[in-house]
């Protein structure tokens, strides 16, 4: 490619670059910051003498603390990944099941249906919530693990169905053939075939999943009520804002370890999660 | 090793896309067929409703005189090499071999007995550790050819196997896909829109178009004898001429006439001929039977140059006769340039007419 003048580059690449990774870290910096600042730097900044506004120069680690040993705060982690893991092996274990049976099996209706599976995602949660909560009652669920891990699939299997849909039609169907001709059942051929090749689009589906299910609020918002059964994003919110008193340090604290699992998911499969994206294969 | 026959058989897609019409088939024991034919003639979706890919909608397929309508691709004892390959990206070329083994739970020794015996047989044993993506186009293709004789089963098939190498490749795997079929005389049905990979493979070659067989027999039968304007066309590089003649009586005998143009109907088509007398018919030449004429003879016609191809080992001159096109092969030492008028013979025994409404020959 001709590049021609280097200011341009400047102006139509690093610029825009910088703009994108400035306004996409700047929330994980300040989020840090906080936790770090002292409680005279975070109310009433005005009367600390040493308060700059982007920085801190007596960073404490008095709010991890305060977190970790002043509330629920590990329980909820361990909540967290519990639902999380369980909704999305759910959610992966059906998706891909279904993702196959509309890629692949010629029936009646797959096209329609595919659509349809397709339209409950777009039912918002807001909305789905209220006949839920109802259903959780009547079975007793509420302020269980469960009325989470049962719940999350109503979003997660339509998501990982379509996502698995997608990548198993790019998977030239001769592959399967071939393996039947070979001796396998269509089930073996899904098995020992299909799945394999497909893994890089079930892992993607699998981490979207397990980061939807953690990040979700609402459900967990409306299902949970005791403090020893909440998940991070809706203990650490209604624990650490007490009235109209925000604990920033401590808040802030919780978003940060929160979010730490999710990154480690992300950058472990992230090879893989970029293949899934692109989902080629080639014979 | 086995018969295959197809008792008229059809396909159609809910109920309006007619694919496949009454195909009827009888293919031998050790037999080489290649169903040959444009694209979207039927030919592929007839070898799938063999291999059991595809439903058949009515009619039946026998292998060894046992109707297989409806089994599973798996109990058919088939192999079938496929146009992209096929190959399982993630196995190695060992375990791709091996896949249908391991699937018909044979014996470990016995298997690696079989991979081997089949890479010697095509020269891939340095590559049986490697992933197919390491593997050139045309080592792909000796693997999933290798990955179909492992099993040594009753019939091969291949869906157009050399239509993605390239031209130099295909014809060096064509020689080999020949040696290995003498060799291994397993009963094959091959599908290719390629007329020379049809006439240089197989044992007997099935023109078929829009889900119909136009014609079946030899190679060279089809070549000689087309019993349609369709196969007479199809058949043979460059395609025949066709002109478009009316038949006249005249002095002593028939004559087709069209403008600029005047020939003697030979003697043994004569009869055939004689109730087309005043109508239209549709005479066919071959560029290879069309020579340069010693003077003025009854099977000779004039003709305008107008491109000259010199390929070396001849030269294809495309000339007008009237208005109608003609291709004709001429000898490399020919002489000639574009818009000279040279005269053109054709041998008597190698015309052929066909009707025009129903291009069957005559």
């Amino acid at each position: 490619m001709i590049e021609g003048a280097r200011w341009k580059k400047w102006v139509w690449f690093y610029l825009p670059l910088g703009a994108f990774i400035l306004g996409l870290l700047f929330p994980f910096y300040w989020m840090a910051v906080t936790t770090l600042r002292p409680d005279i730097e975070l109310y009433r900044p005005w009367n600390s003498p040493l308060y700059k506004p982007f920085w801190t120069s007596q960073p404490t680690l008095e709010h991890i603390k305060n977190l970790l040993y002043e509330t629920l705060f590990g329980q909820w982690m361990w909540n967290t990944m519990l639902i999380a893991a369980l909704a999305t092996i759910i959610s992966l274990f059906c998706g891909v099941l279904a993702g196959y049976a509309l890629a692949r099996l010629r029936f009646r209706f797959a096209g329609s249906l595919g659509t349809v599976i397709f339209i409950t995602y777009l039912v918002p949660q807001t909305l789905l919530f209220i006949p839920l909560a109802d259903i959780i009652r009547d079975y007793r669920l509420g302020d269980t693990p469960w009325a989470l891990v049962l719940t999350y699939p109503t979003f997660l299997i339509p998501f990982c169905t379509w996502l698995m849909m997608g990548y198993f039609k790019t998977i030239p169907k001769e592959l399967e053939e071939c393996a039947r001709i070979d001796g396998a059942s269509r089930w073996q051929a899904m098995v020992y075939i299909i799945l394999p090749i497909a893994l890089p689009g079930i892992l993607s589906a699998g981490i979207f999943a397990f980061t939807l299910s953690w990040n979700e609020f609402i459900y967990a918002l409306v299902f949970l009520s005791s403090p020893e059964e909440k998940t991070v994003p809706v203990g650490v919110v209604s624990e650490l804002i007490r009235g109209d008193v925000f604990f920033w340090g401590p808040l802030m604290a919780g978003a940060l370890i929160g979010s730490i699992p999710v990154a480690i998911v992300y950058s472990f499969f992230v090879e893989h999660y970029v293949a899934g994206m692109t989902g080629s294969v080639k014979g | 090793m086995a018969k295959v026959l197809l008792k008229d058989l059809n396909k159609s897609y809910d109920g309006n896309v007619h694919a496949v019409k009454n195909v009827n088939l009888e293919i031998h024991d050790h037999e080489f067929v290649v169903l040959v034919g444009p694209s979207g003639c039927g030919k592929t979706t007839t070898l799938r409703m063999v291999a059991g890919l595809e439903d058949i909608t009515s009619g039946q397929v026998s292998i060894d005189g046992k109707v297989v309508n409806d089994l599973a691709p798996m109990d058919r004892d088939i192999a079938m090499v496929f146009q992209n390959y096929a190959l399982y990206p993630h196995m190695s070329v060992y375990d791709n071999m091996a896949f249908g083994l391991r699937m018909r739970k044979f014996e470990k020794p016995d298997i690696e007995k079989r991979v081997k015996q089949a890479a010697d047989i095509l020269g891939i044993q340095p590559l049986l550790a490697r992933r197919p993506r390491q593997l050139s186009g045309g080592q792909r293709q000796r693997v999933a050819l290798g990955r179909a004789i492992v099993r040594n089963p009753r019939v091969f098939l291949f869906d157009e196997p050399l239509s993605n190498l390239d031209a130099a490749l295909r014809v060096q795997m064509r020689v080999e896909l020949k040696r290995l079929h003498d060799r291994l005389e397993t009963t094959a049905i091959y599908v290719t829109h390629d007329q020379v990979e049809a006439m240089t493979l197989g044992d007997r070659v099935v023109v078929m178009k829009d889900g119909v067989v136009k014609q079946e027999g030899a190679p060279l039968e089809l070549y000689e004898r087309p019993t349609n304007r369709f196969v007479a066309g199809f058949i043979g590089s460059p395609a025949m001429n066709f002109i478009t003649v009316r038949i006249a009586e005249g002095e002593g005998g028939l004559w087709a006439e069209a403008p600029g143009l005047r020939v003697r109907v030979p003697p043994h088509k004569t009869e055939a001929l004689r109730r087309h007398t005043g109508q239209s018919v549709v005479m066919g030449l071959r560029p290879e039977a069309l020579h340069p004429a010693n003077g003025a003879t009854e099977y000779s016609f004039d003709a305008n140059v107008e491109v000259v191809e010199p390929l070396g080992s001849e030269i294809l001159l495309d000339v007008r006769v009237g208005d109608a096109p003609v291709v004709a092969k001429m000898e490399p030492s020919m002489r000639v340039a574009a818009h000279d008028k040279v005269r053109l013979a054709f041998d008597p025994m190698r015309v052929h007419f066909f009707d025009a409404e129903s291009e069957a020959a005559i």
